[in-house]
Order: structure tokens, then C-alpha cells, then sequence
């Protein structure tokens, strides 16, 4: 019984730190911002940063504490941002009130990231790791694709939607052009800002750090510690697997929304919802190590921040993040090397210097 | 007549598909992992054809060969150094090194040789042939990547089946630590699945720079993810497999590339792949594996 209170208390201790941090940070930022020390280059990449680390975070959720890879997260991201984007433009000339009409729009958003997580999550949580990964990789793909090429519009008669080209929509003249193909949306409002953002993240990590710690969380963990041992005990796989993976396509989708409310066009391109997108995520995640929440969060912080400060690095950034992935992987869980951290862990050495100064006091007694 | 020209070039870069399958399933049916760096590989194989031939002024067929060696070199690097020290690792970190090794390489490409497009000229010259009064012109490299892809599937059935080291590479998909135990070198023989499937990957990478004459870091990647997706279709760790599915890949996406739409060709690959998981996971001619405690 002490020992689980003990544990509690570390979770919650943990989990205080992470607050703390965020909350450090927001009012280093706005003291900065107050008193007009802050450069330009940082406050443009204030809304990014809060939108990588909430993307970081909820690729945590599925990497580490589901143990599948997903790789279509940026997918996820997409259809947020796209959804978001067609209700602020439609709407922005009738709700004018910003905090009611973007608050929506953020649910809006999380949601259909959700939906698409659901539709999804069912068939293919029931394959394991390499296929996850590939099944994952293509849904962000077609996601990409579609929404890349699709012409979308609506007039009078309703909403015309084709792949061809926008003058084969077919509309009245009456009409508005949604999203124009390889050209995405243009004209959504610039709700984003450095406070919403850093609302969302506190959000998504009160979520997700409960979540974790929650019945369910735990579920989740010895489901990926042990598929065969958790299922053999009552837990429901697809269930709590999709539950893990509905959430974080939630928070992929709000981040979404972040993005495109930061930006006056918004296109699919392989640049900001590829491949590479969800790679960088899943950068941001190894390097923070997986499983940590706050460690994602800042590593999407660092990794964002350096390339930008430092120019010339700018060439090497995406050789930088390849070297992370192997390097960070063979350190961390080659068995030669689990082995080595074990041996010379810093608590280890601390117990056996205190258990044999602990024995040499026996000894004297 | 359109149609059956596209089929030919369906056929064709289901060839392609099918050479770069066998890479993904040999190594998969082996190492039990997913070489997310085989396109890339294929990248290389490219690049060092087109080096030798335009720089160096070398024999195409020649240069083949060298592109053939260094990528097994290449193989066998990648094993030695970024999965071999995994053997044991957890299933997903073995798939992070992997995607970054696959990174690694395209991103290597892109400071070498920047990100410019070149046009990579096709090493083979014989004359097209014409059929029903020039209706279908069937290429030399389509005749060419169809005969070639058919006699690296038979010799590979044949070496898997009939030799020794064939035999070692069935023995450890069946089981490793039993066959380790039976005096086969594990080790050596994931290593020389490796170094085959790289070859293999030269191969593929100038049949399909020879058909679609351009080269960028990033050449390999769309159509090994794709080979990947064929290898699925077909049954992971089957040879006859990749091959089916490769072919089926191809085709399907020269017809919806033709009549559907040229941008949502890849998204109906890709949702081929999902169908084909939903439905049958193990592919056409896979194995089922039931999960033992």
C-alpha cells in the first residue's frame, strides 16, 4: 500500500514538472513579448512550436505508450487543418465573434482528425507493427493526395465537388471555390496566436498525461508490454487500442487547426502533410524518448528552434534528423547497449555506494 | 488497342515492382524486419550507373555490374552496422533505425547531388517492336524488364530451393534459433539475403530509370513503398508471391493512372494495400503465423 502511494506521488510529481514547465515558458515568452525583447524570428515561431509540440505529444501517445508506429500522423493533421479551414471560411462572415467561431472551429477540427482516426483505427489495429506502420504511411498518403487534387464548391444547388480542374465544377456564378486543387484554401482567418496555442497544448497534455495514468492508460501499456498476457486477463484489445489512437488523431487533428489558422493559404503538399511531415514528428517523439511526454515536448521545442537560429545548418537539418533516428535508436535499444546503461546507471551506482557503505557500518557495529 | 498497351506498360512497371518485391520480401521472410531503405538503394544503384555512364564514359552492361557490387557493399553495410546490433531490439525500434537509414541516404543524395531532376538516358538500345500496323509499339525496355524480372524469379526460386545457402535462408525464416542449432551461420546468411536483395535493387533501379528516364534522391522511395505494398499483396516472404503481386500493382496503376486520374494513382495503390489487409492480411500466397505464447 505505501509503495503505490509512493508511486502516485511520483506520477503526480512528474506530471506538475511538465505543467510547470509550460507554464514557465508561457510567462517567459509574455514577459519577453511585454517588454519587447523578443525578436522577430521567435515570435513567428511561437504558434509552430506550440503546434509541434502538441503534434509531438500525441505521437507519444500512440509510439510510446500504444507501442505501434504510425506514420501517417501529418494525415491526421491534414484533415484538422482542411476541416477547420472550410468551416472558418464559410462561416466568417456570419459568426464575426472570433472566441465563438474559432473555439468551434478547433472542435470541428479534432474532431473529424477523430472520425478518420475511428474509420481508420478499426480495421487496421488489428495488424501489428510493420504493417501498422505502412497501412498508417498510406492513409496519410491518399489523405495528401485527395485533398491535394480534389476542387470542392458550393453555390446555390449545393456543394460540387471534382478531381478535374475548377472550371468543371460547374457552378452558378453566385458560387464560391472552397478549395481550389493543388491550390488548397485561401482566405482563412488568422485566428492563431501564441495564447490559444499554449492553451491547446495544456489541454492536450492534461489529457493525455491523464489519460496515461488513467485505467485505461494502464491498459493500453500492458497491452503493449504484452498483447498475448493483457488479452488473457480481459483487457479489449481493438478497444483500448483504438482509444489510444482516436485521442492522438484528435490532438494531430487540433494542431491542424492550429496551422491553418496561422496561414492565409493552405495547400496539401508533400512539404507540410507528407511523408516527411510525420517523420519529423517521429524525430521530435525518439528524441525526446519515447514514452515521454515532456521530452517530445521539448525536443519538438529544440529541434525547431536550432535550424532556425543556426542558418547554415538549414542544408544538413533533414541528415540531422536521419542520424537521430539510427543514433538515438542504437543507443537506447540495441541489447549490447541495454545491457551497458543498466551496468553503469547513475541509480544503480548511488544504491551500490550507499549499500556497501550501509554493509562496512555493519560490519563495524 | 489503347487498352492493351496499357496493360504492356502496366506489365512492364509491375516487372520493376516485382524485382524491387523480391528485395523486400526475402529480406522480410528473413530478418523478420521491414528494409524501409531498399528504394533507397535503388537510388544509389541509379546514381552510380548514371555517374559511370555519363562521367566516366564506361559500357552501360559494365557499369551495371559495378552498380550491382557496390549496392551489395551498401547491403551489407547497412546490416553490419545499423541492424545487426537491433537483432533483439523491439520490433518498433528496428523500424525507426530503418526509416532512418532510409532518410539517411535520401538526404545523402540531396547534398551530393542536389535536387535538380536528371535525365537519366535508358542503357539499352534495340529497336521497339510494332504490332497490328504500329498500333502497340511494345519498347525494348519493356520487353527487356519483363525477361529479365522472369529469370531473376525463376534463378531465385531455383537458389532458394535447390542450394545450400538457399536452404540455410529457408531454414532461419522457419525458425533461427533452430537453425542455428541444425550449424547454420544466422548472421551470415541474413547478411547474404542482404547483399542479394541489394543487387537485385541495382537491377530494378536501372530498369526503372532505363523506362521512366529520370533520376532525383528521392527516385526509389514512391516505388519502393509501392514494391512493399506489392509484396504484401502478394503474401510477405513468397517468392511467386512479389511477383504476382507486383504485376497486379502495376497494372492497376498504369489503368487508374490512364483512366481514373493521374494524381489519385498513388491513393488507389495505397487503397489496395488497406483492402487487401482487411480482407487478407496474408497476402495471396502467404503463410498465416499464429501468434504462440
Amino acid at each position: 500500500m505505501a509503495e503505490k502511494r509512493l508511486k502516485l506521488k511520483k506520477n503526480t510529481k512528474n506530471n506538475t514538472i511538465t505543467y510547470a514547465l509550460v507554464l514557465a515558458v508561457f510567462l517567459l515568452i509574455e514577459i519577453m513579448q511585454g517588454t519587447g525583447n523578443i525578436s522577430s524570428l521567435l515570435s513567428g515561431l511561437l504558434v509552430p512550436l506550440c503546434m509541434y509540440s502538441i503534434l509531438a505529444v500525441s505521437l507519444n501517445l500512440t509510439v510510446g505508450i500504444l507501442g505501434e508506429l504510425s506514420l501517417g500522423h501529418a494525415g491526421f493533421m491534414c484533415i484538422g487543418a482542411y476541416a477547420s479551414s472550410i468551416f472558418s471560411v464559410v462561416t466568417q462572415n456570419t459568426i464575426t465573434n472570433v472566441w465563438i467561431r474559432f473555439p468551434i472551429a478547433i472542435l470541428i477540427g479534432g474532431l473529424f482528425a477523430a472520425v478518420f482516426g475511428i474509420l481508420i483505427g478499426i480495421p487496421i489495429l488489428r495488424l501489428k507493427g510493420d504493417y501498422l506502420a505502412i497501412v498508417t504511411l498510406a492513409f496519410g498518403e491518399i489523405i495528401k493526395n485527395v485533398l491535394g487534387s480534389i476542387y470542392v464548391g458550393y453555390d446555390s444547388h449545393g456543394v460540387h465537388m471534382t478531381f478535374e480542374s475548377a472550371s468543371s465544377l460547374d457552378m452558378e456564378p453566385d458560387g464560391t471555390l472552397l478549395i481550389n486543387g493543388p491550390l488548397g484554401i485561401s482566405g482563412t482567418p488568422n485566428d492563431s496566436n501564441f495564447i490559444v496555442g499554449i492553451v491547446l497544448l495544456a489541454i492536450t497534455l492534461i489529457v493525455v498525461l491523464n489519460f496515461i495514468n488513467s485505467r485505461a492508460g494502464r491498459a493500453v501499456m500492458s497491452l503493449r508490454d504484452n498483447r498475448i498476457a493483457a488479452e488473457s486477463v480481459g483487457i479489449n484489445v481493438t478497444k483500448y487500442k483504438l482509444m489510444a489512437f482516436t485521442i492522438s488523431a484528435f490532438f494531430a487533428g487540433i494542431a491542424g487547426v492550429l496551422y491553418s489558422h496561422n496561414l492565409s493559404i493552405l495547400a496539401a503538399t508533400s512539404k507540410n502533410f507528407g511523408y516527411n511531415m510525420s517523420i519529423m514528428i517521429l524525430v521530435f517523439v525518439v528524441l525526446g524518448g519515447i514514452g515521454s511526454i515532456r521530452g517530445s515536448m521539448i525536443a519538438a521545442c529544440v529541434l525547431t528552434i536550432i535550424p532556425e537560429k543556426l542558418r547554415e545548418l538549414q542544408d544538413y537539418r533533414m541528415l540531422i534528423y536521419a542520424i537521430v533516428l539510427i543514433v538515438m535508436m542504437l543507443l537506447t535499444s540495441s541489447p549490447k547497449m541495454v545491457k551497458f546503461w543498466e551496468a553503469h546507471s547513475p541509480k544503480r551506482f548511488i544504491e551500490d555506494k550507499f549499500r556497501s557503505k550501509k554493509s562496512k557500518a555493519k560490519g563495524v557495529q | 488497342m489503347v487498352l492493351i498497351s496499357n496493360l504492356i506498360n502496366g506489365l512492364s512497371l509491375g516487372s520493376i515492382y516485382a524485382v524491387i518485391a523480391l528485395g523486400y520480401t526475402m529480406v522480410y521472410g528473413i530478418a523478420k524486419m521491414l528494409n524501409f531503405a531498399h528504394g533507397d538503394v535503388i537510388m544509389v544503384g541509379s546514381y552510380v550507373v548514371f555517374l559511370l555512364t555519363t562521367k566516366a564514359g564506361l559500357n552501360p552492361y559494365l557499369s551495371l555490374v559495378v552498380a550491382m557490387a557496390a549496392c551489395t557493399v551498401l547491403g551489407l553495410l547497412i546490416e553490419r552496422f545499423a541492424y545487426r546490433p537491433l537483432r533483439g531490439a523491439t520490433p518498433l525500434a528496428v523500424l525507426i533505425t530503418a526509416i532512418g537509414v532510409s532518410y539517411l541516404f535520401q538526404n545523402l543524395a540531396l547534398l551530393i547531388f542536389g535536387s535538380q531532376v536528371k535525365s537519366f538516358s535508358s542503357i539499352f538500345n534495340f529497336p521497339s517492336i510494332k504490332l497490328a500496323g504500329g498500333q502497340i509499339v511494345i519498347t525494348d525496355e519493356t520487353i527487356i524488364t519483363i525477361v529479365v524480372s522472369i529469370i531473376i524469379m525463376i534463378g531465385l526460386t531455383l537458389f532458394v530451393n535447390k542450394t545450400k545457402p538457399g536452404r540455410a535462408m529457408l531454414a532461419v525464416s522457419e525458425d533461427q534459433d533452430a537453425a542455428k542449432l541444425m550449424g547454420v551461420n544466422v548472421n551470415a546468411t541474413i547478411a547474404l539475403t542482404f547483399a542479394i536483395g541489394s543487387a537485385l535493387a541495382a537491377v530494378a533501379g536501372v530498369l526503372l530509370c532505363s523506362t521512366y528516364p529520370t533520376l532525383s534522391p528521392t527516385t526509389g522511395a514512391m516505388p519502393g513503398i509501392k514494391a512493399f505494398v506489392a509484396a504484401v499483396l502478394g503474401g510477405i516472404g513468397s517468392i511467386p508471391g512479389a511477383m504476382i503481386g507486383g504485376l497486379a500493382i502495376g497494372v492497376i496503376e498504369i489503368l487508374s493512372r490512364t483512366y481514373i486520374s493521374s494524381q489519385l494513382a498513388d491513393a488507389i495503390v495505397f487503397a489496395v494495400l488497406i483492402i487487401v489487409l482487411i480482407v487478407k492480411p496474408t497476402g495471396i500466397l502467404g503463410k498465416k503465423y499464429i501468434d504462440k505464447v
